[in-house]
């Protein structure tokens, strides 16, 4: 498949408008984690560092491709585990209330469990 | 053919990743919805990472004596960059989340900032479309990787004041032109195969080199107030790059996932300036230490202080409260604390909210995240749009570590720095209690009339120290419900 230039426009047309529209429904409370998820979105940049290492033929390149690799696993990765880490965290009332309440002192971190809840 | 095989899979999970990442994002709608969307997103990433290697079928003839090296080191790369990610992801502290959404983003821009410089390096990008795309993808991404790592330094306090130099626009003009001029001496000399007063290998690292400079120099200026919309613009910018990179692999899936989140980051750093009010080039071309000395009117009235029990039995009484919580409160730990003491109030009977301005914490969004983590359910927890007219038919409004948010010139005094912001009306409430270290200025230096207004009382002392104390005094009078 090649994508020449004016198919290539209006793909990145497309995507810049979805971007946009999906991203202008993310309520206020949401955009730490809507900042580190789309982080964490442009971290399908690995996979160009992966075609781009497999394909490196001399020594400079293949350091190069690891380190596109390298950086890029880290921004998939960790973009990944701070936003799930960080949406477990909201919970509805009523889910937690009782048990924390009685919790004498209360400084015990409780820990985050992602809600069940739908 | 079975050539035809892996290259028929790789494509397929390319729309399938396509699809699961912009679905992952459009479920982040909904707190209920969000932990299911990034996970739906997770593996979808997960399976275009497996399929990617299929591309060793398809690798080209000089690189095929190397594969078994290549492939070791894609396994090395991946095993090292993703599981150190992923641990300092899982214990970074809340507080620290924003220097750490820029290092993330950091890396996305060097990743694609390294992979422009392969196809340069083995000259495989050919045309000057191609050529042009690949430059500026690598522009992008350089600019990306220096100034997230600067925006990193910042925040985590390794730097600690924003280094300014006379010219220094012109130094950054020029280091701009460098980069550009390299840019394109490249492009002209891969067209034309004329021999390069530089080896074409110096060049190419010449134009990294003055495009890591830029990113440098431009970020270096800009004060700790104006981070969040920095790493929001650099977050923009790896997008971007990615996009343009994903161009000149032919690899659809980068285009639309970098293309889908340069456009969420222009949007996001919009909405981000508008909630500071300030303009975006306003944050990357001047200062924002030069406009917030300026000389304050006379104030009425004076500073009241008054004892952190008997705030905290007022709000026992009181039929609604809302807080107010600012970065104070998270730099003081105060958060459990917080909750502790409002889960007293509510049993008690109290109608109990909290008010979050859009630019509370250091990135937007973050003191929400940072009360969820203190278990503060998130329907408790409203935005400036959805409670601003609450507030003048409140008892009792609560702000801790909070302080231009709240700030009534924003409204009234044309020559405040922040006039035109838009803030919480907390000073509309009958009562205000402000929880404070002392008798300081807020992050932006300015005097704060609301603490001086009649119907305002300080609480002076450490966050937690204050919340224990009001959580003590309500106890204490033996009515507690939540026994």
């Amino acid at each position: 498949m090649t994508i020449d230039g004016f198919v290539a426009i209006y793909i990145f047309m497309l995507a810049a408008f979805a971007g946009w529209v999906i991203i202008g429904r993310v309520p206020a409370i949401l955009h730490t984690p809507l900042m580190s998820g789309s982080n964490f979105v442009h971290g399908i940049v690995v996979i160009g560092g992966l075609y781009a290492l497999l394909n490196a033929s001399t020594v400079l390149e293949q350091c190069i491709g690891f380190v596109a690799v390298l950086l890029g696993a880290g921004n998939a990765a960790g973009g990944y585990a701070v936003t799930d880490r960080m949406l477990a965290m909201f919970q509805a009332s009523g889910h937690s209330g009782a048990h924390a309440s009685a919790h004498k002192g209360g400084s015990h971190h409780r820990k985050s469990k992602p809600p069940q809840k739908g | 053919m079975l050539t035809m095989l892996p290259s028929l899979v790789i494509d397929a999970v390319g729309i399938a990743v396509a699809f699961l990442l912009m679905f992952g994002l459009w479920r982040m709608s909904s707190p209920v919805t969000a932990p299911n969307g990034i996970k739906v997103a997770g593996v979808g990433m997960a399976a275009a990472v497996i399929a990617s290697f299929l591309y060793l079928f398809d690798v080209s003839a000089a690189a095929k004596p190397h594969l078994p090296i290549n492939i070791g080191l894609a396994l090395v790369a991946l095993a090292i960059g993703g599981g150190l990610s992923w641990w300092g992801g899982r214990k970074v502290a809340m507080t620290a989340m924003p220097q750490m959404v820029a290092l993330y983003n950091g890396m996305g821009g060097g990743a694609a900032g390294a992979i422009a410089a392969m196809e340069l390096f083995g000259s495989r990008a050919h045309g000057i479309t191609q050529l042009g795309v690949t430059l500026l993808g690598a522009l992008i991404g350089a600019v990306s990787l220096s100034g997230s790592l600067i925006a990193w330094a910042k925040l985590q306090g390794v730097l600690k004041k924003p280094l300014r130099i006379k010219g220094q626009q012109i130094i950054n003009a020029v280091v701009m032109l460098f980069t550009l001029v390299a840019g394109l001496y490249i492009i002209f000399i891969e067209q034309n195969g004329s021999v390069p007063i530089l080896p074409m290998q110096g060049l190419i690292w010449l134009f990294f080199g003055c495009a890591m400079l830029f990113g440098i120099l431009m970020t270096l200026p800009i004060g700790g107030a104006d981070m969040p919309v920095v790493i929001s613009i650099y977050n923009a910018f790896t997008g971007l790059a990615v996009g343009l990179e994903g161009f000149v692999l032919q690899t659809p899936a980068l285009m639309i996932a970098g293309m889908l989140v340069g456009a969420a980051g222009i949007l996001l750093t919009l909405l981000m300036a508008k909630a500071m009010n300030r303009s975006v080039s306003n944050v990357l071309f001047t200062n924002f230490g030069d406009v917030a000395k300026q000389k304050q009117g006379a104030i009425k009235g004076s500073l009241k202080p008054t004892a952190a029990g008997d705030a905290g039995i007022a709000m026992r009484y009181a039929s609604s409260v809302i807080v107010v919580p600012g970065y104070g409160l998270a730099a003081a730990q105060g958060q459990q604390k917080l909750y502790e003491f409002v889960k007293l109030l509510i049993a008690a009977g109290v109608k109990v909210r909290f008010a979050v301005h859009p630019v509370a914490g250091r990135i937007p969004g973050q003191m929400d995240v940072l009360l969820a983590e203190a278990g503060v359910p998130y329907d408790l927890i409203f935005q400036l749009e959805d409670i601003n007219e609450d507030f003048s038919n409140t008892d009792i409004v609560l702000v801790i570590g909070a302080n231009d948010v709240v700030n009534p010139s924003a409204r009234t005094d044309k020559t405040s720095p922040i006039f035109g912001m838009p803030i919480l009306n907390a000073d509309k409430a009958k009562q205000v209690y402000v929880v404070k270290r002392g008798e300081g200025k807020g992050y932006a230096g300015i005097v704060n009339p609301l603490f001086y207004a009649d119907n305002c009382n300080m609480v002076y002392g450490d966050a937690q120290a204050v919340m224990a104390m009001m959580i003590e005094a309500v106890r204490g009078l033996g009515l507690s419900a939540a026994a």
